[in-house]
């Protein structure tokens, strides 16, 4: 569609007038994902950005395309309805920490192992925000919080690795001031033909702020984080403490490189499309303080939609019975006629 | 062949099959059915049985009933007691026969009555001479008459066993003169080689037996029934649902989608119509009844004609997202097949008490239309009428049908479905002016605008919207004007819904009130009551929010109003409310539909006296 060409960011721009605190993660992913928006070829009139509840959740509003703020934790299943009644639509699930993995754990993990061709993108800022500072169930054991004053004492639940436990065809990882790593992810995630899972750590200056600060701070971050790309080596660190990753049954280790080649090391080369899960859940469980934390796609495999599969049951039913006939349907089995 | 034995003809009869859960009482009790219909007699039918798949085989707890009733003249109610019981064990006797008409016929599997069983059923003694005084009991050797008729066949003995409900079968199509070949024909269908062999077999036994056995001296026969011309089928609430679903798709040539979660009685929905895909219905089993709803609300929003089928346990928590609905306007319809409850209640059973669930079980005010099916024919109109009001005042509507209703069945005179067909619905295109919540201004509806369609994308969601532009609003004034509009919008149905008919005069002594599948019962006590000279009419509500324009009229226009329902009294207090009208409540909630005569006898207390 030509008119889809010409669109820049600000056709992406809702009339609304943007609510998040000062300094809120969510600016900046609301302005990489209007920057994304043009470049992905869409029409407009076919994107749909639908949310649960939470600050996230109204991310909606100021997308200037369709859009649905739905109830509490269960926008993964109006998705599904959404992308099952018209499967052309380009549907983005707007989720958090709380919405997506606590009240809505299970239409997550359900719409993931679906795999529905939609995008679901998680902001994971460890806290309860629009509730004013409660923990959530990705936050880090002890924190204090209004509902935790003695400090928590839930384990947390890592939305990587509950991602790939369900099944997802594709899962990564962004943050939230990292401009052009988020957009090179949001791409990769709107072009996975399946459910493509995006997790977004994301700051909350309010309640939980710097929760983050290894890996958005420039000078920080390349000790802290570990970027994948697909077909190199697990490496990390500035050059005088360059390190990689070995995995060894499953069990990652840090091993210092200095200058030795990584892969005659034994550092892992990084793949996305491995078919076992096994690998990128090694990677999953690689968290700080004691290893960097993995930044990118962690897996990245094509299994068949299920809006395929449904569309191909349709296709088979019509070729097998033809249009379905109601006049027929009614009058099939035993019947009778009373005559005046 | 036996000589021909003396035919009687009776007016009506009624039987109940009983037997275990797994002795296939609900198959066979299917099958006499659809013979009585094809013998061209009316009839109602009642399947009662047990939640569990398989209870401990010979137990109370295990026993599963089917009740037909047919007749050669116009009936609506399964019959209050049968007039003959078929008992496959101790249990299934002990269970049923304090419901059989004084003098009625008992048959029992006199094989089924050993020490141990009766033991097992609670039975301390045997209780077959007691009943004799009562009744008349036919004591039939079925299961080792159906092993007999079986010898030569290279099947075992339990394989064996397992057919003796299609002799029983067999020996009551000979009683009652029903034709055969239905079954037989479905027989074949459904089975094949040894265990085909074997069913047949026995179902021709169980004729042969009964016209040669000296317990059967004579047989029946019912005669046709005079009902109005037409092409007729059998239906159960629940098909009649689905295919409504269908005929609602056809009617407004649109995709149907349908969301739903496993729940008893409404699950057969969802199976029926997940057979249909070439019919452009696309069925979604959710991961629970809230994704359920949530995905038929998704699926709303981008433009097919949505619902969502489910029972009471299920339709709470279906009333946030109904809320979102609510909220937001969109078109969908939300089918409630009641149960008797709280809680997971008597899952197998049937009540009413999921009115005001329907009605108030919204978070702060949140308005829904109402509608109730009154015959298992009937889900299938209801179904139509909801989805019309769904897309034409673009609003939720709620239906209730309930566990009688879903799994009852009765002949049904199949519509001309292509007279049902009104063309495609218009829908928003022009961005040109266009404001979500813009209203028209007679039905206060708002556009309903899909994605895809360009120039008008826009935002709806949970938050309260400002009137006309859908933006998020927290002003006060606009909040008020929002409810009030919402309010209105549903109240401005009764413009489009039928004034209630009164079965009878307009005025008099005594109505009753009814709505839903109590329809058959009540309106056979009114007719009776005024056969018998008394003064009573009668309505039954398919609308129940919002109410006909002329309710209040007519519930004025008589001395005395009694609301039958089977709940504690939730119509009854609506009525109460509404319109400040004395009326008296006859309840029940024993998982059971009334019964003609518990109606009759609250119609008789209140006109005692004053004929």
């Amino acid at each position: 569609m030509a008119a889809a060409a010409k669109m820049t960011r600000k056709d992406f721009i809702s009339s609304q007038d943007v609510r998040w605190c000062p300094g809120c993660g969510d600016y900046s992913i609301l302005s990489n994902v209007q920057k994304v928006m043009p470049e992905l070829g869409v029409p407009r009139e076919n994107v749909v950005f639908v949310s649960g509840i939470g600050c996230s959740s109204r991310f909606p509003y100021y997308m200037n395309t369709y859009g649905f703020h739905t109830i509490h934790g269960r926008a993964p299943a109006f998705a599904t309805g959404i992308k099952l009644a018209r499967p052309a639509l380009s549907v983005w699930v707007v989720t958090g920490d709380g919405d997506g993995l606590s009240i809505g754990g299970n239409h997550l993990l359900h719409t993931i192992r679906r795999n529905l061709n939609l995008q679901i993108l998680l902001f994971n800022n460890r806290v309860y925000g629009l509730t004013k500072g409660q923990f959530s169930p990705t936050s880090r054991p002890g924190m204090t919080t209004k509902s935790t004053p003695q400090g928590g004492i839930d384990y947390p639940v890592d939305p990587i690795a509950f991602a790939l436990g369900a099944g997802a065809t594709f899962v990564a990882r962004a943050i939230d001031v990292d401009a052009s790593h988020l957009q090179e992810v949001l791409h990769r995630a709107h072009a996975h033909l399946g459910t493509a899972f995006v997790e977004i750590l994301q700051n909350c200056p309010v309640y939980n702020d710097d929760e983050w600060v290894e890996v958005e701070n420039r000078k920080t971050r390349t000790d802290a984080s570990l970027v994948l790309k697909d077909g190199e080596p697990l490496v990390f660190g500035t050059d005088e403490r360059r390190r990689g990753i070995r995995i060894e049954n499953g069990v990652p280790s840090i091993v210092p490189l200095g200058d030795e080649d990584p892969v005659t090391a034994g550092i892992a080369v990084h793949r996305e499309d491995h078919e076992s899960p096994a690998y990128a859940f090694a990677l999953a469980s690689l968290s700080r303080p004691n290893f960097p934390l993995p930044i990118g796609v962690f897996r990245a495999v094509e299994k068949p939609t299920y809006e395929t599969l449904l569309q191909r049951q349709v296709d088979e039913a019509l070729a097998k019975r033809g249009p379905g006939d109601l006049g027929a349907l009614l009058r099939s089995g035993d019947t009778w006629t009373v005559d005046s | 062949m036996s000589p021909t034995k003396p035919v009687e003809e009776l007016d009506r009869v009624a039987i109940r099959f009983a037997g275990d859960s797994g002795d296939g009482m609900q198959v066979i009790g299917t099958k006499f059915t659809e013979s009585t219909a094809l013998a061209g007699n009316d009839l109602s039918t009642f399947p009662d049985f047990p939640a569990e798949i398989r209870a401990p085989a010979g137990t109370l707890a295990g026993v599963s009933g089917f009740q037909v009733h047919f007749a050669g003249e116009r009936i609506r109610t399964p019959a209050d007691e049968p007039d003959v019981l078929v008992a496959l064990n101790p249990a299934a006797l002990l269970a049923n026969v304090e419901d059989v008409r004084p003098g009625g016929m008992v048959i029992v599997n006199s094989d089924a009555f050993t020490a141990k069983n009766m033991e097992r059923a609670g039975y301390a003694e045997d209780p077959r001479p007691a009943l004799r005084d009562r009744f008349r009991l036919v004591e039939v050797p079925l299961t080792s008459l159906n092993r007999e008729a079986l010898r030569d066949l290279k099947i075992g003995t339990r394989d064996a066993d397992r057919s003796k409900n299609f002799f029983a079968l067999g020996m009551m199509y000979w009683l009652y003169g029903r034709p055969v070949e239905s079954t037989e024909r479905w027989l074949r269908g459904r089975f094949k080689g040894d265990v085909l062999e074997a069913n047949l077999r026995v179902l021709k036994a169980g004729i042969h037996f009964g016209e040669t056995t000296e317990a059967f001296p004579i047989s029946f026969t019912v005669p046709r029934a005079k009902i109005q011309p037409g092409h007729y089928r059998n239906i159960t609430g629940n098909t009649a649902l689905a295919w409504g679903i269908l005929a609602a798709g056809k009617r407004f040539d649109r995709s149907v989608f349908l969301g739903a979660y496993p729940i008893t009685p409404a699950s057969d929905v969802l199976h029926e119509l997940a057979r249909y895909r070439h019919f452009g219905i696309r069925t979604f089993q959710a991961e629970d009844e809230i994704a359920a709803a949530s995905a038929t609300i998704g699926a709303a929003f981008a433009g097919e004609l949505s619902v969502c089928t489910t029972s009471g346990p299920g339709f709470v928590l279906k009333q946030e997202a109904l809320g979102l609905a609510v909220m937001t306007e969109l078109p969908l319809v939300v089918v409630d097949i009641q149960r008797a409850g709280p809680s997971t209640g008597l899952p197998t059973k049937t009540e009413q008490a999921d009115l005001l669930l329907a009605l108030y079980g919204r978070n702060s005010d949140s308005p829904m239309p109402v509608l109730a099916a009154a015959t298992p024919g009937d889900c299938f109109y209801t179904m139509i009428e909801a989805f019309e009001l769904a897309v034409k005042y673009m609003t939720p509507v709620a239906v209730l049908s309930d566990g009688y209703l879903a799994n009852s069945a009765e002949p049904w005179q199949i519509p001309d479905v292509e007279a049902l067909a009104q063309g495609a619905l218009e829908q928003r295109t022009d961005p040109e002016g266009f404001h979500p919540y813009e209203r028209d201004p007679d039905t206060l509806a708002r556009p309903w605008a899909t994605p895809g369609t360009p120039g008008l994308e826009h935002r709806i969601g949970g938050l309260e919207t400002e009137e006309t532009t859908g933006n998020v609003s927290y002003d006060p004034h606009n909040h008020a004007r929002m409810v009030a509009l919402r309010a209105e919008k549903i109240a401005r149905i009764a413009q489009d819904i039928p004034p209630v008919e009164t079965d009878g005069a307009d005025r008099g002594r005594l109505l009753v009130v009814g709505w839903g599948g109590t329809y058959g019962a009540i309106t056979s006590a009114v007719e009776e009551a005024r056969a018998d000279g008394l003064d009573v009419s009668a309505i039954h509500l398919r609308h129940l929010n919002p109410f006909p324009a002329n309710l209040g009229e007519v519930l004025k226009s008589f001395e005395h109003v009694l609301v039958a329902e089977l709940n504690s009294g939730q119509l009854w207090r609506l009525l109460r409310a509404e319109f400040l009208v004395d009326a008296q409540a006859l309840t029940k909630v024993e998982g059971l539909p009334f019964k003609v005569s518990e109606i009759r006898g609250a119609i008789d207390s209140i006109l005692e006296g004053e004929a």
